[in-house]
């Protein structure tokens, strides 16, 4: 850790959705007692990780790919204050407006005033991260403004009077028949012979949305990536939704985390083949817009773009950690994950579940706050290997549990078995005494309190009848 | 202080260890072998556009179109619409698809909404994944044209075609609004399978356009 003159600016507790209500074992005990939510996100995870396997397995120089796209991230956090300053000045000279936000209530602050300065009362959203993770549509609303989500699973989410579950899909955790119960029930003026049929239920969405799209006159959205080169601001989407907002509203507002900042426009062709591959499986997603400030006469002629910091300073600041912030939010690592592909993403309690959340969530908010998340994981390493800008998970979550405040009963056991193991004679009279058999009873039934909690999940081994010790020296 | 100054302090001060500066290496394929129009095909085909290939744009426009209405863009070629489909022109007060068409004006949204499909040219297309890019010069016009008409009809010349993405970037203006279009209107949302339909064109017809 650095702490060189300026204390950790973590993201402030109260606003947003960094932290969960309960710890992540408690949490994923509720999850995993829902076998239809199992199902569905065991469903979706497999099919994901089959076209995704193959449309990467297309290119030749997938790993060529990853090793740039890594040193591009490295080089951008290595340089971020000229970037951003060169970000800002190319957005400014385009006809653009650059607010920085330093956490979460800052950027409420920004982007309600500068809706409440329109007039508007219904402003049009577009899947974003960092618009979910400030907490923006609660903001919003206490300042009497209607947010309305445009991108289908959000929309679903937003219905469904439900939490997202995954950084892509948030409604992942909802099958299409399950979907169609939520657009009976909550989706003003449908068909109600609607089916579950898939293209059926995305033409529900279209109809219901299309006169929303043309009349509403703010819109919010994140970026993929800004680049600081040219001040060329991108969106990376599917449905047209995006389109939708980026186009038809006066006003747009973008809230882009300071890490998302690309050194040049040459660098995108590393990343548009990265991303699209690696998150949704296709080639390319269906629609990519990039625009620089404002374009006379083609879109919205008011642009605003908020720089938000909001924790990532402070994770900027672990030598260890900081690569959590190289994250393109593609969510492979959680597709492959095995915990998340079984407890899903609400367990994890933050807006960014899944392993790169484990290690994003605790260092955003500081440790203390999200101290169950870096032991969300079996350590497997699929997701550094799924990781499109190789970021390596497994280690910070190993570095991140160094940080976690432990019980002082555990410190000591711990101690008192790294003291015994040093000294071999000490060793061999405690694996002779077998007085641990008695103190761990019968197998599975762990440690008696307060060790209870740390043989909770883990199986100790049954000590042998005769020690290899023993059985070496009675040869 | 500003936010500005406090935001950039703190992350001045995060990297106070002055790390390392990686080399990018750059070792990822970026010359490639000239576009190979089957490949664009297959790739576009997969995700469900519509593929033409023929000398007489405006008798394929006229085929897809039929008794529709279109809208189309300032700068489109005049021959590549049908005599008997009057498209209607977007275009900056004053301008035309050539003197004999008449001054035009900006259409309203509703006009767009209105309107059956549009026809427009492209900028670049990217072989490899299937996708087109438009960038609001006058044969593709403003963004909003090629978003509200369910049908787009986009042109193509063979020599638009890159086989690759870098490729692509490298003849892009990000001074420019740009739209990469990779089939019509799609969502994974739904059980993280492809599902043609939902907010942009639902009908996405590609016509190559070869000398004859």
């Amino acid at each position: 850790m650095t702490f060189l003159g300026m204390p950790l600016a973590h993201a402030p507790r109260g606003v947003g959705h960094l932290r969960g209500d309960e710890p992540f074992p408690r949490a994923a005990r509720t999850a995993l007692a829902n076998p239809q939510l199992r199902r569905n996100v065991q469903h979706a995870t497999t099919t994901i990780r089959g076209k995704s396997g193959r449309v990467i397995a297309e290119l030749p120089d997938w790993q060529d790919l990853r090793a740039a796209g890594s040193a591009l991230k490295a080089y951008t956090m290595a340089n971020l204050p000229r970037l951003l300053e060169q970000l800002e000045a190319k957005v400014t000279e385009a006809g653009g407006v650059v607010h920085w936000a330093a956490d979460a209530a800052e950027a409420n602050r920004i982007v309600t005033g500068l809706v409440r300065a329109t007039g508007e009362q219904r402003v049009l959203k577009i899947k974003s991260m960092a618009t979910q993770e400030i907490g923006l549509n609660e903001a919003l609303a206490d300042a009497g403004i209607t947010p309305v989500e445009t991108d289908l699973a959000e929309l679903i989410v937003q219905l469904g009077d439900d939490k997202p579950s995954h950084i892509l899909v948030p409604a992942i955790h909802r099958n299409r028949s399950e979907i169609r119960e939520i657009f009976l029930r909550a989706m003003p003026g449908v068909d109600p012979a609607l089916t579950d049929d898939p293209p059926v239920l995305a033409a529900a969405a279209r109809r219901y949305l299309r006169e929303t799209f043309l009349t509403t006159k703010v819109a919010v959205s994140g970026a993929n990536f800004g680049i600081a080169e040219t001040g060329t601001l991108t969106v990376v989407e599917s449905e047209g939704n995006g389109r939708m907002c980026l186009t038809l509203p006066d006003t747009l507002i973008t809230v882009m985390g300071i890490e998302k900042v690309v050194p040049t426009w040459q660098d995108l062709e590393v990343f548009l083949q990265l991303l699209p591959r690696a998150s949704t499986g296709e080639r390319m997603n269906p629609y990519t817009s990039m625009w620089q400030g404002v374009t006379p006469g083609d879109g919205p002629q008011s642009f605003h773009l908020v720089l938000l910091d909001n924790g990532r300073s402070a994770v900027l600041a672990d030598e260890v950690g900081r690569s959590a912030l190289h994250c393109i939010r593609c969510s492979a690592c959680l597709n492959v994950c095995p915990v998340y592909e079984r407890t899903g993403g609400h367990a994890y309690g933050s807006v960014y579940p899944g392993p790169i959340g484990a290690v994003l969530s605790p260092q955003l908010t500081g440790v203390e706050d999200n101290a169950s998340l870096p032991y969300a994981s079996s350590l497997c390493g699929a997701c550094f290997d799924a990781c499109p800008v190789k970021i390596d998970i497994p280690s910070i979550l190993v570095h991140l549990r160094n940080q976690v405040p432990h019980p002082a009963a555990e410190k000591a056991v711990m101690a008192a078995a790294a003291y015994t193991m040093d000294r071999p004679r000490l060793y061999a009279r405690a694996q002779r005494a077998a007085k641990f058999t008695k103190l761990v009873g019968k197998r599975g039934r762990g440690l008696p309190p307060p060790l209870n909690g740390w043989s909770a999940a883990r199986d100790l081994p049954t000590p042998p009848p005769e020690s290899f010790r023993d059985w070496w020296r009675s040869r | 202080m500003s936010s500005k100054d406090l935001i950039l302090g703190r992350v001045r001060a995060a990297l106070a260890d002055d790390p390392a500066v990686p080399e990018v290496p750059r070792s990822y394929r970026r010359e490639f072998p000239p576009a190979d129009l089957d490949v664009l095909i297959d790739r576009l085909v997969d995700y469900k556009a519509v593929v033409h290939r023929g000398s007489d744009v405006a008798a394929i426009v006229g085929d897809i179109i039929g008794a529709g209405t279109l809208v189309v863009p300032p700068g489109l070629p005049k021959s590549w619409l049908p005599p008997e489909s009057p498209a209607r022109v977007d275009a900056a007060p004053g301008i035309g698809l050539g003197p004999e068409t008449g001054p035009h004006s900006w259409l309203d949204q509703a006009a767009i909404v209105a309107a059956d499909g549009v026809v427009t040219g492209a900028a670049v297309a990217i072989a490899e994944t299937g996708t087109i890019v438009l960038d609001g010069s006058p044969d593709q016009g403003r963004r909003i044209l090629t978003l509200l008409p369910d049908l787009h009809i986009c042109v193509l010349r063979p020599d638009q075609v890159v086989a690759s993405v870098p490729e692509a970037i490298a003849r892009l203006d990000p001074a420019r609004p740009l739209t990469w279009i990779s089939g019509p209107s799609a969502t994974s949302d739904i059980e993280l399978n492809r599902v043609e339909g939902v907010h942009g064109p639902r009908n996405l017809h590609v016509i190559i356009w070869e000398a004859a």
